[in-house]
């Protein structure tokens, strides 16, 4: 109460307001509204390029708490965050803690949105606009400062993949085994994974044509906005699809795996993003706690022959990954690579790394 | 598997309470959904477990090797729960398959096998198999040298925990932070003690909880997470607990999930478990403390904080069902199998009565000493802080605003008690910075800054008189929970003034529904909570046929388990009369919680403010005060004047009961007689009054501030040097002081009235004379002992007093009978704590009764006569002495007793019997140590003796006591007083299980001898040897023993006694 506070004012679509407070850098932003129900994880969450675009609902209240970790570094990647910026247009939270408290904390929540330009509004109640969001669908909406109006923004229409994506090769050295990575706007957390278990991986941009790449092994990462617009991605894995080399796809490289194979994908009304979805291996009684953050699933439908549903969403039955039925190419819609998130399908990594080595 | 029995934990006591009741009950529905067959052994008779609804056979039993092998032979279940009792059921569960019962007859452990439980109840196993998997406990070692012990600590690296083995109170234990400092420490230990332990030092470190999930595919989820705010050192159960995790981040949050989920699968549990951790908060350290591979407090509080009905799945879990098969039984679409997301944060805060105990340590540490506690709901800390702490119901008005004064601030905020979170905030006031605060209490920094921020908001809204008070700052300290009292005391103004402020304003609280998915998908149950911070409500309500039913908050000493069965049962009638019911409470560990219970529970604040906002949400037709205890029959009057329509019993009668001046005017009226007591509020006219009516006299100290105990005076000098203690006595707060009748039977009624009618109602006796608290006695139905005369008389002054007061509803008058007067010595126009005996005893339902004539049903007048019965109830306290290092266990006119059991019997002496070993008493076999008071009570136990002597005990006795009986013929070996410090003493004679039964009869008159009578009795409590302190119950025993052995104990359910 001691500082000026900045009212904040938020605008669906459909014409619905909320007013708070503006923490991090008040400006006016616009974008699609999206909400996350995981409880823990804003740095990481944050600096997901899947979030391009968009403007983040967390729907747990107390947010900040402990602070925003230093820039440190390990094997080039930024060792706490999921990427080198946070890609969210604004965040909208209800109760941001300014106090944070945490022994590796540099910053807060505030001064690190600051940093990078992004507005962050307080005081909100999460939860009726999570609804309003649950009931009517993702929407497009826009933050709004002072008496400065701006117009609504659909980043669905824009190729948000190719926004985020490097621009030129990267090569992270371990061991002898190499995975080529196209990235759609991955995760550090990806790298790491492949990293930690001694493959060396060749970050690729989205469109880069890999097949004539050595490689070991190929994933396509997770990444931003409406799996369709990476025409040039499904081409390259269709091509890849003719071979046996292993390919991975997370998330929206899941999708982009689906539609290299010939089946569809489609908008979910206001899709899964948070850390406690629940995903059966379809054919066992094994169901795993996982992480997501997706607007877009793969209609399973349209599997084609050849393919099988490989996991289900054990809450609305909707598709969670696809596996061929002969050859070592595994789609997971969900982040194996957790971070935020549990850790449970990890074990999609050693299958798949197992592959790569044989 | 078609038969299963379930063990249940027994009595309420310290560290086993309500909880238990909750999962118990939810073990029990989940079975019978599967068509199986239950048999639930519990003498706890308050709890709804035990209704005739839920399981197929209730046995009102003692929950120990000896009857639940009976109890296994006559029923011949195929399987046994044992984790839905606590550790009572969990130890006897381990003993009956350590000797094989189990086996022999087929009864197979489901869930988590023996194994796996014998794994985490036994420490070194434990960390045995925490090795295994190369996972990190604490290291302790024990010492038995110098030398050994300085080797021990530099391999477990400095600073050092050293505990002496033994000591009360962690007396001589310490941290050593280096060589020197342990070598001065071990030495003094050594002096007296032969072992140390030595123990890696975590204090300070953070202190977290999670609850697992398993089932028998290895599907493994962690359903919720907790933080304790108090750091390690302090006891969970004493702890205020946040759900979830507020400081870690998300690697940390969810590498200990995982480690969580790796240590239970590799012990194998099935079902449901809790795991705790030490976290370091200086590095991403860690310890798994353990593992209670069972539903405990943790897991009833995680139930009820995220709505995942933890209790239920687990015993679909040990059935063999998969986590995937189950429904998410809020919104009925979404799975079982899944981690609930939270949007709002809740709040644990135990309740203590230490003030009810004599001589107890205020200090918190590894032991539990809380009696109760309270969960708050809301979407910031702030708030679920201050609405906790007026839920504990103790006067407080929140984290700031109560009168509250500390002689050493620095030392409030460093130890922890139950005023620490309250010293903080007065700390912050003095300026204190929050890293001073923090390296005294080391509670996390980011728990002093929301504190901070309370003390804040009180700074700024106290600049204000309330008219002046801008909306802004209004609203935010109603964001941040100020209630409108809080307000009102700031801005010089009061309560209403305040509600009618901020109505007017427009600033009212919204309506959240917990759905266990943050609003991803709807919730089909409403389970809710009122907050400031939102704009949004998620119920539109409707004014249909809506009944509230007000809870009992926490449980605390006087008001537990059996106001709930009486909420939960009236909920039940007022749905099958085509109510739509609400339930409001705070209390995570009850039943009537359960939003399944009822239409729409709201998990909130039992305070004016907050019933009137539910009923300006909700507009029922009306509200029922009458069945959760006292708290709720407080609200009567004030709800009443604020418009609400209170059902049953008016307002203005249930006052006229509870104003001792309006009610003994009427019993003056009535022609009934009542103990001579006034009002004083002087020191001079306290002595006069008592001169007059003679010692000795009961003083009633005035509640409102001091909380202080009810005391007896036997003399002018002791009332004086009472009325010194208790603080201050004035017009504001006066000193009632009443005659105390001694040598007097007590008798309670429990009647329900309909328009001044009596309905029906029960009699019961006390087997202690008057003089202790009800709460304490142990209660006979029907009486055995009272004249038919005295028993006339009661039901003719029930009919006046029901008449004069037009009782609608349940009420209890408690009577003071000797010879064949009888006095009125209290009134409560509501449902008692004996509601749940009488009905069950009856099978006949009083609450049920009592529901129907509030709602203006006619019921039929029931013929029941309370000598119809062919058997017996009985109703014994439990007592928690042993977890209150120090307390005098001793029964006087202050309740003590943490819980109750019933058992019934074909006679008196088997009821009483089995009741007494439901609450742990175990028979003596050869050795009994007398010390029975003055001279009149020696006689008076004299034929007692003789007869303990017939069957071939064997006594010891101090001095007095064995002249006495030697004079009587009666031989008794002579054991010093404690106080006497020689050999052989009554001290050390217990300690070193000599003696099985102490009878210690305390004389009140001499300091020295209550000192000795004292320590003899603690030292029964520390090590376990049962003891007796009351005349009459010591009298009944020796009767019961002569008569009947435990083998003679009838094993038969309650429905077959007809």
């Amino acid at each position: 109460m001691t500082q000026p506070q900045k009212p904040a004012k938020i605008i669906l679509k459909d014409g619905s307001t909320f007013t708070g407070i503006f923490f991090g850098q008040p400006k006016a932003v616009a974008g699609e509204v999206v909400f996350n129900t995981g409880m823990v994880g804003y740095p990481e969450t944050l600096t997901d390029p899947s979030y391009r675009g968009q403007i983040l609902v967390l729907t747990y209240p107390l947010i900040g708490n402990y602070g925003v970790p230093g820039k440190a570094k390990e094997d080039g990647l930024l060792k706490y965050f999921e990427s080198d910026e946070i890609h969210i247009q604004g965040l909208i939270v209800a109760d941001y803690s300014a106090n944070y408290s945490h022994w590796n904390a540099k910053k807060s929540l505030g001064e690190w949105l600051q940093e990078h330009d992004i507005p962050g509004v307080t005081g909100i109640d999460t939860r009726e606009l999570t609804k309003k969001l649950r009931e009517q669908g993702t929407m497009l909406g826009k933050i709004v400062y002072g008496r400065h109006n701006i117009e609504f923004i659909d980043p669905n229409k824009k190729n948000l993949a190719a926004e985020v994506s490097v621009q030129q090769p990267v090569l992270y050295k371990k061991g002898r085994r190499r995975i080529i990575l196209i990235d759609c706007g991955t995760k550090n957390n990806i790298i790491r994974s492949f990293l930690r278990r001694n493959i060396s991986v060749l970050r690729v941009p989205w469109d880069y044509d890999f097949t004539r790449e050595k490689a070991d092994g190929i994933v396509i990462s997770n990444g931003p906005g409406d799996p369709k617009m990476c025409q040039k991605t499904i081409r390259n894995v269709r091509k890849a699809l003719k071979g046996n080399t292993p390919i991975l796809g997370i998330c929206l490289g899941a999708q982009i795996l689906a539609l290299a194979a010939r089946a569809n994908t489609y908008k979910l009304k206001y899709g899964h993003r948070g850390q406690n979805q629940p995903c059966l291996e379809v054919g066992t009684k094994r169901c795993y706690i996982t992480s997501q953050n997706h607007g877009y699933a793969v209609d399973s439908r349209s599997i084609p022959r050849g393919w099988r549903e490989w996991f289900v969403n054990n809450n609305d039955q909707t598709n969670e990954g696809i596996i061929h039925t002969t050859k070592p190419f595994y789609g997971a819609q969900f982040h194996p690579e957790a971070s935020p998130g549990p850790d449970d399908t990890e074990f999609i990594f050693d299958a798949f790394v197992k592959a790569v080595n044989m | 598997m078609k038969k299963v029995l379930v063990l249940g934990s027994g009595a309420i006591k310290i560290g086993q309470a309500g909880e238990f009741d909750y999962s118990g009950s939810q073990a029990i529905k989940a079975l019978k959904e599967e068509g199986i067959k239950t048999v639930l052994v519990n003498p706890n008779i308050a709890t709804i477990q035990t209704s005739d609804y839920l399981a197929d056979e209730v046995y009102f039993l003692p929950i120990d090797v000896h009857h639940v092998t009976k109890i296994i032979k006559k029923e011949k279940p195929d399987g046994v729960l044992l984790s839905f009792g606590g550790q009572t059921a969990l130890n006897v569960g381990i003993d009956l398959d350590k000797k094989g019962i189990l086996k022999r007859h087929g009864v197979k452990v489901l869930g988590t096998p023996v194994k796996t439980i014998m794994d985490t109840e036994d420490r070194d196993l434990f960390v045995r198999k925490l090795r295994e998997i190369k996972l990190k406990a604490p290291t302790s070692k024990v010492a038995t040298s110098v030398e050994q012990a300085a080797k021990i600590a530099d391999q477990i690296g400095y600073p050092v925990m050293c505990r002496i083995a033994f000591a009360l109170g962690g007396l001589g234990s310490g941290v050593a932070y280096n060589q020197q400092e342990l070598t001065d420490l071990v030495k003094k230990g050594f002096s007296h003690a032969k072992q140390i332990l030595i123990e890696e030092y975590l204090e300070g470190w953070k202190e977290l909880e999670y609850e697992v999930v398993r089932d028998q595919d290895d599907n493994c989820i962690v359903v919720c997470s907790m933080e304790n705010i108090d750091p390690m050192g302090v006891h969970t159960g004493e702890s205020v607990v946040v759900a979830p995790v507020q400081t870690l981040t998300a690697t940390e949050n969810f590498r200990l999930r995982a480690l969580a989920i790796k240590t239970i699968r590799h012990l194998g549990v099935i079902g449901e478990c809790n795991i705790q951790f030490a976290f370091d908060p200086r590095s991403d350290d860690y310890r798994i403390i353990e593992v209670n591979a069972r539903l405990s407090r943790s897991s009833a509080l995680a139930s009820k904080a995220t709505g995942y009905p933890l209790a239920f799945i687990a015993a679909k879990l040990v059935l063999g069902k998969n986590l995937t098969e189950l429904e998410n039984s809020i919104t009925k679409v979404t799975s079982a199998c899944f981690e609930p997301a939270l949007d709002y944060i809740v709040l644990k805060f135990p309740r203590w009565d230490l003030k009810k105990f004599r001589k107890v340590s205020d200090s918190l540490g590894s032991e539990m000493k809380s009696v109760g506690e309270v969960m708050a709901i809301g979407r910031n800390f702030e708030e679920v802080l201050q609405k906790a702490i007026r839920m504990l119901d103790t006067g407080m008005v929140g984290l700031v605003g109560n009168q509250k004064k500390f002689r050493n601030l620095s030392e409030a905020v460093a130890k922890p008690t139950e005023r620490r979170l309250f010293a903080i905030a007065q700390a912050i006031r003095r300026g204190y910075s929050l890293d001073k605060i923090y390296q005294l209490a080391k509670i996390d920094r980011w728990f002093l800054g929301k504190i901070k921020n309370i003390v804040e908001v009180e700074r700024e809204v106290k600049k204000h008189r309330l008219q002046n008070l801008p909306k802004p700052l209004l609203k935010e300290a109603k964001r941040r929970g100020f209630s409108d009292v809080q307000i009102g005391a700031l801005t010089g103004s009061v309560e209403t003034k305040v509600r009618q402020k901020r109505k007017r304003m427009g600033i009212v609280p919204v309506v959240k529904q917990i759905d266990t998915l943050a609003a991803e998908y709807p919730a089909k149950t409403n389970y809710l909570y009122l907050t400031y911070d939102g704009s949004g409500n998620d119920l539109d309500s409707r004014a249909g046929k809506q009944i509230i039913v007000l809870g009992g908050g926490p449980y605390r000493i006087g008001s537990s388990v059996e106001f709930d069965w009486c909420c939960v049962n009236s909920i039940m009638t007022l749905e099958k009369l085509g109510y739509n019911t609400i339930m409001i409470n705070c209390n995570p560990e009850t039943v009537s919680t359960d939003y399944d219970i009822c239409d729409k529970l709201f998990f909130e604040e039992l305070s004016l403010e907050r019933v009137l906002d539910i009923c300006d949400q909700e507009k029922p037709q009306g509200v029922i005060v009458a069945m959760g205890g006292q708290t709720p029959n407080n609200l009567a009057l004030p709800l009443h004047k604020a418009g609400i329509k209170i059902k049953g019993t008016t307002p203005g009668n249930i006052d006229r009961a509870e104003n001792r001046h309006t009610f003994s005017g009427l019993l003056d009226k009535l022609g009934i007689d009542q103990p001579e007591w006034k009002e004083l509020t002087s020191l001079k006219a306290a002595e006069n009054f008592a001169n007059n009516i003679g010692y000795p006299v009961l003083i009633r100290p005035s509640y409102v501030l001091s909380g202080a105990a009810m005391s007896v005076a036997l003399n002018k000098e002791e009332l004086k040097k009472y009325l010194k203690k208790a603080s201050a006595i004035n017009k504001e707060y006066p000193v009632v002081i009443s005659k105390y009748i001694i040598k007097a039977k007590e008798i309670d009624i429990d009647a329900v009235a309909e328009k001044g009618e009596l309905v029906c109602y029960a009699i019961s006796e006390h087997v202690e004379n008057a003089g202790v608290h009800s709460g304490d006695a142990t209660l006979v139905l029907p009486p055995q002992r009272t004249y038919l005369a005295t028993m006339r008389q009661i039901k003719k002054i029930a009919r006046q007093i029901a008449a004069a007061l037009q009782i609608t509803g349940p009420f209890n008058i408690q009577f003071i009978a000797k010879d064949n007067s009888v006095k009125v010595i209290e009134c409560n126009l509501r449902a008692s704590r004996s509601f749940p005996f009488i009905s069950k005893v009856f099978k006949l339902n009083f609450i049920d009764l009592a529901t129907k004539v509030i709602m203006g049903k006619t019921v039929p007048a029931i013929e029941k006569s309370s000598f119809a019965l062919d058997y017996v109830g009985v109703k014994a306290p439990q007592f928690s002495f042993t977890r209150l290092k120090g307390s005098d266990p001793v029964q006087n006119v202050e309740m003590t007793s943490t819980g109750e059991v019933a058992c019934l019997g074909d006679d008196f002496q088997e009821a009483f019997l089995k009741s007494l070993q439901a609450v742990g008493f175990k028979m003596p076999q050869k050795t009994i140590l007398l010390s029975t008071g003055p001279v009149e009570s020696k006689a008076d136990f004299l034929p007692s003796v003789r007869k303990l002597a017939e069957m071939g005990f064997e006594f010891y006795a101090t001095k007095g006591t064995a002249d006495f009986l030697k004079t009587h013929g009666l031989k008794a070996k002579v054991l010093y007083w404690p106080l006497e410090n020689k050999e052989p003493s009554t001290l050390s004679y217990i300690a070193d299980g000599k003696i099985d039964l102490v009878i210690n009869i305390p004389k009140n008159e001499q300091r020295e001898e209550l000192d000795n009578d004292y320590l003899i009795r603690r030292k029964a409590v520390d090590f376990d040897v049962p003891l007796i302190t009351n005349m009459q119950l010591a009298k009944r025993l020796v009767e019961a023993m002569s008569e009947k052995s435990t083998q003679e104990l009838e094993v038969k359910s309650w429905r077959e006694y007809e």
